[in-house]
């Protein structure tokens, strides 16, 4: 039987969500942006924490400062309030544990398959032999034996996102951070990425932090799903997912699956509405400006 | 006829076959009086040239000569191009103060300086090589800024993730990222220098093929002189050969 977790009405008011000891930990975040109406508060008092091997989704609108919180975790934005610990280190920059995805193809397109993976192993100055093996590996189990030797240009969308991933684990991170990273694939690849990406979750038992919009996706994929409202993006609910494991697409036609989708969109159907007010509230002004 | 349009052949046949429809155009208008015949002289006049062109004005050292200081000054255009443009790049205070400075320079007819370039470096090849070297600049030093300046935030955020060092994100993402532009800007300075080589050599009349196209153009000369504009351009070809050679081999796939 589904359970849905939900914090108590202060908290989900926006206030932080209790801290749990994990190997991230996110803790009481304010990240605000100087924009030409006045300041903007992206992120608010956003705290959370992943246990080891969990896989934890965070789910909001567009503009609800996923990608924000994204960039902070993983240590390329800083100036924010609040904490982020990984192990129990406080993160400054990049933080060798956190291996992140970009939502935006980042393939160097220049290199080969197996020339991209192994990049983080060249950076450490492993020798060329052995980070090809390395990589390899890597390779296999994003499913891509084969295609060493081809640039991203000859793959497809969805392969190159699976270089990305490969490349990524490669440099075997404690914690992998991943934005969105099937945004720009049609529904049946994301759905396959997503098994596929489950997969290597449970062979590496590897701890995961994935930050998208798509409610199917966080579904299918996480132990857990932290709701954030809209702008400022603060932490609305967490549900747990408590569907069986191993999983597969298979699950998306399951009755459970369905009412966590329609109860999390509830969560945020008040959010998305309140941001697209919000947009065309804004493209008015602008019109009206002009 | 797909299949033939797809072979590797039909590209330089295709361009072959254009350049000798234009030389039988030429040829034509020529003879029906549309282009006077004492501009340009017929084109079957210039090709018995060649021969007494390569026989007579010591053909093979001016072509060497002019490639020679074309290549030279190309060099110099492209590692101090580039560092300057990583320069300005990464000094963003430098560039918003120069980067207009530069591009006025690009369009600047610095041949007519060739006096002030004579008195600094004499009569001699180094004088031509610095003219070559000061057209071509400019173009390099923009298309690095702006082949470094458009590396998508998304491969700079994959090195910072990476941790890497300064250096490793220039040797490894920016400059491999802005290959093909800087290759742009070199292609581009490579022009400018050569005019300018070429120009110059035909101003002080100090060897080279534009010292021979002067003569030849002294003696009234037609078809030759048209004959040796033709190594100008064959010069040009090796050039961009070379610089396509070595992107393929630096970037092999775009």
């Amino acid at each position: 039987m589904a359970s849905v977790a939900t914090l108590p009405k202060s908290d989900a008011a926006g206030a932080r969500t209790p801290a749990e000891a994990g190997i991230l930990v996110v803790d009481d975040i304010v990240k605000q942006f100087a924009t030409p109406d006045g300041p903007l508060i992206a992120v608010d008092r956003v705290s959370l924490s992943v246990r080891p091997g969990e896989f934890l989704a965070v789910i909001g609108p567009s503009g609800c400062g996923k990608s924000t919180l994204f960039n902070i975790i993983g240590g390329l934005l800083d100036g924010y309030q609040g904490a982020v610990t990984v192990g129990g280190e406080t993160v400054h920059g990049p933080h060798p544990a956190i291996g992140m995805v970009f939502q935006e193809e980042s393939t160097f397109p220049w290199r080969t398959v197996i020339e991209n993976v192994a990049f983080p192993l060249e950076i450490a100055g492993m020798r060329r032999r052995d980070r090809f093996d390395k990589a390899r590996k890597f390779i296999a189990l994003v499913g891509l034996g084969g295609f060493e030797k081809r640039y991203p240009a000859e793959l497809s969308g969805g392969m190159r996102q699976r270089v990305a991933i490969a490349r990524t684990l490669a440099s075997e991170p404690k914690i992998l951070l991943m934005d969105e990273p099937f945004a720009s694939l049609d529904e049946q690849t994301r759905l396959l990425l997503g098994d596929k990406v489950l997969q290597i979750q449970q062979d590496l038992k590897q701890t995961t932090l994935l930050i998208t919009h798509n409610i199917t996706e966080a579904v299918q994929l996480a132990d857990r799903i932290l709701v954030m409202t809209y702008r400022p993006g603060r932490v609305k609910r967490i549900v747990a997912i408590d569907l069986p494991r191993p999983r597969s697409s298979d699950v998306v036609s399951s009755e459970a699956f369905g009412r966590y989708v329609a109860q999390i969109w509830s969560d945020l159907r008040e959010e998305a509405s309140r941001g697209m007010q919000d947009e065309e509230t804004r493209t008015l002004h602008a019109g009206e400006g002009s | 006829m797909a299949a033939v349009t797809r072979s590797r052949a039909f590209p330089l046949a295709l361009g072959l076959g254009a350049l000798a429809a234009a030389i039988l155009a030429v040829e034509v208008l020529i003879r029906i009086d549309a282009i006077s015949r004492y501009i340009v002289p017929l084109p079957s006049q210039i090709a018995p040239a060649f021969e007494r062109v390569i026989v007579e004005e010591d053909i093979a050292a001016r072509f060497q000569l002019t490639f020679l200081e074309a290549f030279t000054a190309g060099a110099m255009i492209t590692v101090v191009g580039v560092a300057l443009g990583l320069l300005l790049f990464r000094v963003d205070i430098l560039r918003r103060a120069t980067e207009t400075w530069v591009a006025a320079m690009a369009s600047a007819p610095t041949v007519l300086m060739y006096p002030l370039f004579l008195v600094i470096f004499g009569r001699s090849a180094w004088t031509i090589i610095m003219m070559g070297f000061v057209a071509g600049l400019p173009p390099v030093i923009l298309k690095t800024i702006e082949g470094l300046a458009g590396t998508r935030r998304v491969l700079i955020n994959v090195g910072r993730s990476f941790k890497l060092t300064g250096v490793q994100l220039f040797t490894k993402i920016l400059f491999p990222a802005a290959l093909p532009t800087i290759f742009v800007g070199i292609r581009l300075g490579l022009i400018f220098t050569l005019i300018n080589v070429v120009g110059v050599e035909f101003l002080i009349n100090f060897g080279g093929l534009g010292q021979l196209i002067n003569d030849l153009a002294e003696r009234y000369d037609l078809p030759g002189t048209y004959a040796a504009i033709s190594f100008v351009i064959l010069v040009s070809v090796c050039f961009f050969v070379l610089t396509e050679w070595i992107e393929r081999w630096l970037r092999p796939v775009d």
